[in-house]
């Protein structure tokens, strides 16, 4: 099934929602309480494949109302077709469903997307850090963290020759 | 037996009379073992150093082990971040005194360009370096004539109990230089150039340098 297909099904389905098209690549985006349903209608229309899983941080961005910007990069492995849904959440407690019964590549990616972003997804079997160490507190990809941190880096044992 | 007149002795020809020190000494410099903790763009630099073209068996220190046990020089080459630094840690703990380690390139020794939430600033923060290599990355050149050097360091200082990394011994030292220092400025010149110049030293020598 073409992608125009499955947006208008879509369309039908949920309502009309937000759609662009930049350089052949459709996006849509999805309000944050059906996302779940969305993904789900998505998935039996035929996109069977979880490309990646991104956020962006659009604190201070001009005309943002929404502080992050969560990207699903959907494919269709039988047509080669590509779909970019977008979900917004905000502060404080940013949380979404997690698409991880739907496709099990969103494991991982979630994970990142927690370690990084700090954004809790709701229904994953195993919200851990992916990237930092565990005892990192901070979420650093946040734009509100500071470049060169708030000291973790320093926060370790000094060995000396004394130590072996 | 004549009296007051040392007895010669004639050594054979193949024989050479040495401190046990420095018997040492030349053996472990001339088998350094290196450990190639190699994290990034240096350690290339390291293989390149460790192949045929450059040669590091020239200076006996070609035999790369990948276990801390075999190893008595930590080369660590490359950016070492804050989920690294705690294995970083670990490994130089692992290996067999008497060890060295050289902290390769502009990353390892002080993060390089990266100043970022998550690089170590200089493993020197955290675990002894004997010797830094600047580059980005260093010319195998540069880290042959490191290792050169540490070879001479070891010749001058190593011992055969391996003293010379007593941190406690050293800092006796270190004070003692320090009084003597005093004595000087109390009779020293009264050109207030140098008093400051001498007063500038001791503070440093007191603070070892991070004052």
């Amino acid at each position: 099934m073409p992608v125009d297909a499955v947006l208008e099904s879509l369309a039908s389905e949920f309502g009309p929602l937000e759609t662009s098209v930049f350089r052949d690549q459709t996006r849509i985006v999805v309000p944050e309480p059906r996302s779940f349903a969305v993904f789900q209608f998505l998935k039996d229309r035929g996109f069977d494949l979880l490309v990646d899983v991104s956020c962006v941080d659009y604190l201070e961005y001009r005309g943002a109302k929404q502080r992050y910007g969560l990207v699903y990069l959907l494919a269709m492995t039988t047509t080669n077709q590509r779909l970019t849904v977008r979900v917004f959440v905000d502060d404080p407690e940013p949380t979404v469903r997690s698409v991880v019964p739907l496709w099990e590549a969103a494991n991982w990616l979630e994970r990142e997307v927690w370690d990084l972003f700090g954004i809790r997804f709701a229904g994953h079997p195993d919200l851990r850090r992916l990237v930092m160490p565990e005892q990192f507190t901070a979420h650093p990809l946040r734009k509100d963290y500071p470049l060169q941190g708030r000291g973790e880096r320093h926060n370790f044992p000094v060995l000396t020759r004394e130590d072996g | 037996m004549a009296i007051g007149k040392p007895q010669s002795l004639e050594l054979p020809e193949n024989v050479v009379v040495s401190k046990l020190d420095e018997l040492a000494s030349w053996c472990r410099k001339n088998s350094l073992w290196p450990m190639p903790f190699a994290t990034a763009c240096c350690g290339i630099e390291l293989m390149a150093t460790g192949a045929s073209k450059h040669d590091l068996a020239r200076f006996g220190a070609e035999v790369f082990r990948f276990s801390p046990r075999q190893c008595d020089l930590m080369i660590v080459a490359g950016r070492v971040v804050m989920k690294m630094l705690p294995v970083l840690q670990r490994i130089w703990l692992q290996m067999h005194e008497p060890k060295w380690c050289i902290s390769m390139g502009a990353c390892a020794s002080t993060g390089g360009v990266f100043d970022t939430y998550a690089v170590v600033q200089g493993i020197d923060r955290f675990i002894p370096v004997d010797m830094y290599v600047p580059g980005c990355p260093p010319r195998p050149e540069q880290l042959i004539q490191a290792i050169i050097d540490l070879q001479d360091k070891i010749q001058r200082e190593g011992t055969i109990t391996g003293r010379e990394f007593d941190t406690a011994e050293r800092q006796l030292r270190k004070r003692a230089l320090v009084e003597q220092l005093d004595i000087l400025t109390t009779d020293a010149s009264r050109n207030p150039v140098i008093q400051r110049e001498l007063t500038d030293g001791l503070q440093l020598a007191r603070t070892g340098g991070h004052g």
